[in-house]
């Protein structure tokens, strides 16, 4: 009963990062109907930029409550994701808009890959530690024990989402968005400036994955150059789960596939015998990935959708 | 008539006395390891050849081609080596291989039979990753496949009791294995690219573009769709194993690094920098994706050197960020490749002009 609490704790946390990082491929799949390859690497580029501002201002012998400091890290790492998505954006989707599909998906996996270098390059190859500030203490619930790191980052994850909800549905730049993703086009004929609007969701998603890089660092307590690729590949398995397109989605499938893994991985032994350990646990991402394709390839709360891929 | 026969004789004959003497004039001139770069290459050739069955003849992007590779090497891997003690004939081996990965080509195959673009994309890619996952851990606990340390001391391929893996001398000169193998890689990919010319020009290439343009239109056609598509995933996946077998016997050690995403990657890009679908543009795009990063690592070191006075960025670092940059900037300077096809330059103009093509 310990061990099954425990591991639905751990899945919360994942899944409420899994499900920040899939609101921004489900954003702009929703409205271009393309996959971000590059949204990884945002994550991974918000991590960092958070990691170097912590480490200077310690450096500096700014002595600074712990959180005030990742608060700080993230003020400046946030407009520099945004600022990363706005080019990502200009420089490998806008010019092939109307190309094959074939193509922008080329282009994003060249950036991701171009990005991880440049971040080799800045940031050398190695696992960077994060820097202690953070208090590690632990509640006990049922049994089973979570920091207050992670009761945090649940809470601030949710509060986004629902912060994110409400902007669609409630503001103008939401409606805007909204109707883009039904018909471009047309949306355009009702005064709305697509470009605009496509550029507003990038740098939206972005800053998401910028606040999310933060909390895997923070979780993890180390960074990595190609600390993207993985927990972007998840993510967006979570957004397909959840019906790409469709945010509410994106949320419910994070946490699922959150659940899921850290279930699976604990209960993968017990199960198989002893034959498959822990180390299995990030095939689950992908069976589930290719198990909704095939069953429901329009998610847990989408429409219809794969046919326009 | 006759006159366009000779002159295609003519380019035959003599781009076949350039493949022949190729590996002496390099390893003459550069030594033995670019003639190893130029076996890759080979090898190299082969797996874009496969893939471009996949994704430049049937237009099925599939992200998880180095699976199949990987399929072929740890069968050969498993089958020739000390790792369980069998040491089957190369032509018993990498048959086996082929097979598998065949088969495994089919199982990926018929899952995502309604999956399209990008979606299909993902999938083969979390495919790719998943046979790799299980590759890296299944040494525990039966060891079957030697986890992340990989396997040892693989037999080389043998022909009649002659090994090509040690150096052999004729008329008192002493040969490395590398010629060997060249000339077996390069009959190898003489047969993958007759292969590939045949299919494209028959039925089944026909259906595949019918395929690529318009799937609907297609099948209204009568082209079974679901076999043309699973035949174009299995024959792919069949080059990529026998890729995959020649890699295990050259390089006797294969370990689950060698197939990682970043592979299957740069196997994509080189058919897409090529000229997707087309045969030549492919071959192009093989050799320059093996030759040309192999270039900058000999020369990118000792430039900065020269200029900085230190090494800047280490060649790795270069080699891949100028790679990373190649993709984006051939996208969206010439999204058709190097040397396309013409009928796949006609898409990607069509799609320009808002033609849409599935």
């Amino acid at each position: 009963m310990d061990i099954f609490v425990q591991q639905i704790l751990n899945g919360l946390v994942l899944g409420s990062i899994y499900a920040l990082i899939a609101l921004g491929y489900t954003m702009v799949y929703g409205i271009m109907g393309l996959i971000n390859f590059a949204h990884g690497e945002v994550v991974m580029v918000g991590a960092m930029v958070t990691i170097s501002v912590i480490s200077a201002l310690m450096g500096a012998g700014i002595n600074l409550p712990g959180p005030l400091l990742v608060l700080i890290g993230l003020l400046i790492a946030i407009p520099s994701c945004m600022l990363l998505g706005f080019c990502i954006e200009r420089v490998a989707y806008r010019p092939l808009r109307n190309a094959p599909r074939l193509a922008p998906l080329i282009t994003a996996i060249g950036l991701s890959i171009v990005l991880q270098q440049v971040a080799i390059l800045i940031w050398g190859r190695n696992y960077i530690p994060f820097p202690p500030i953070l208090s590690h203490d632990t509640i006990n619930i049922l049994g089973a024990t979570i920091t207050k790191l992670q009761v945090v980052i649940i809470f601030l994850c949710l509060a986004i989402m629902a912060g994110l909800l409400v902007m669609v549905e409630r503001t103008k730049l939401g409606r805007a968005m909204r109707a883009t993703s039904q018909n471009p086009a047309v949306a355009g004929l009702m005064g709305v400036s697509v470009n605009k609007v496509i550029s507003a969701t990038f740098v939206i998603g972005s800053g998401l994955g910028a606040i999310a890089g933060v909390m895997v660092e923070t979780n993890y307590d180390q960074a990595h150059y190609y600390m993207g690729f993985l927990i972007g590949l998840k993510a967006f398995t979570a957004a397909v789960l959840g019906g790409i397109g469709n945010l509410g989605g994106a949320v419910a499938g994070g946490i699922l596939l959150g659940l899921i893994e850290s279930l699976g991985a604990g209960y993968i032994g017990t199960l198989t015998g002893g034959f498959l350990g822990s180390n299995y646990q990030d095939i689950f991402a992908f069976m589930v990935l290719i198990i909704v394709l095939i069953f429901r390839p329009s998610g847990l709360l989408g429409e219809k959708v794969a046919d326009r891929a | 008539m006759a006159m366009a026969n000779n002159k295609k004789v003519g380019v035959i004959l003599a781009s076949a006395v350039v493949l022949a003497v190729m590996p002496f004039l390099v390893g003459g001139a550069l030594g033995n390891s670019w003639v190893r770069i130029l076996d890759f290459s080979l090898l190299y050739v082969m797996l874009a050849l496969g893939l471009n069955m996949v994704v430049g003849f049937a237009g099925l992007l599939d992200l998880g081609f180095i699976a199949f590779y990987a399929v072929g090497a740890y069968t050969y891997g498993l089958l020739c080596s000390p790792h369980f003690g069998l040491h089957l004939p190369f032509y018993i081996a990498i048959p086996i291989g082929a097979a598998l990965a065949a088969f495994f080509g089919i199982l990926l195959g018929t899952p995502v039979l309604r999956l399209k673009g990008d979606y299909l994309a993902i999938v083969t890619l979390g495919f790719g990753e998943i046979i790799r996952i299980f590759i890296n851990n299944l040494n525990a606990p039966v060891n079957i496949t030697n986890g992340p340390q990989g396997i040892n001391l693989i037999d080389p391929i043998e022909v009649g009791g002659f090994s090509l893996g040690k150096t052999f001398e004729l008329f008192g000169l002493s040969f490395s294995n590398v010629y060997l193998y060249y000339y077996m890689f390069l009959a190898l990919t003489v047969g993958v690219v007759i292969m590939a010319w045949r299919l494209q020009h028959s039925r089944i290439g026909r259906a595949w573009v019918a395929l690529r343009e318009d799937d609907i239109a297609a099948a209204a056609m009568g082209i079974n769709i679901r076999n043309i598509k699973l035949l174009a995933f299995a024959l792919g996946a069949l080059s990529g194993g026998v890729a995959g077998g020649l890699f295990s016997a050259f390089q006797g050690f294969i370990s689950p690094e060698s197939f990682s995403l970043i592979e299957s990657i740069m196997i994509l890009a080189m058919i897409v920098l090529g000229g997707m679908g087309n045969i030549p543009g492919v071959i192009l795009g093989a050799v320059m994706l093996t030759v040309a990063p192999e270039i900058l690592r000999a020369t990118i070191g000792p430039l900065q050197m020269a200029v900085f006075g230190k090494t800047l960025i280490d060649p790795e670092n270069a080699r891949m960020l100028l790679f990373g940059l190649a993709m984006v900037v051939m996208m969206l300077v010439r999204p058709e490749g190097a040397w396309p096809s013409k009928r796949r330059r006609m898409e990607f103009q069509d799609a320009k002009k808002g033609v849409t093509h599935g």
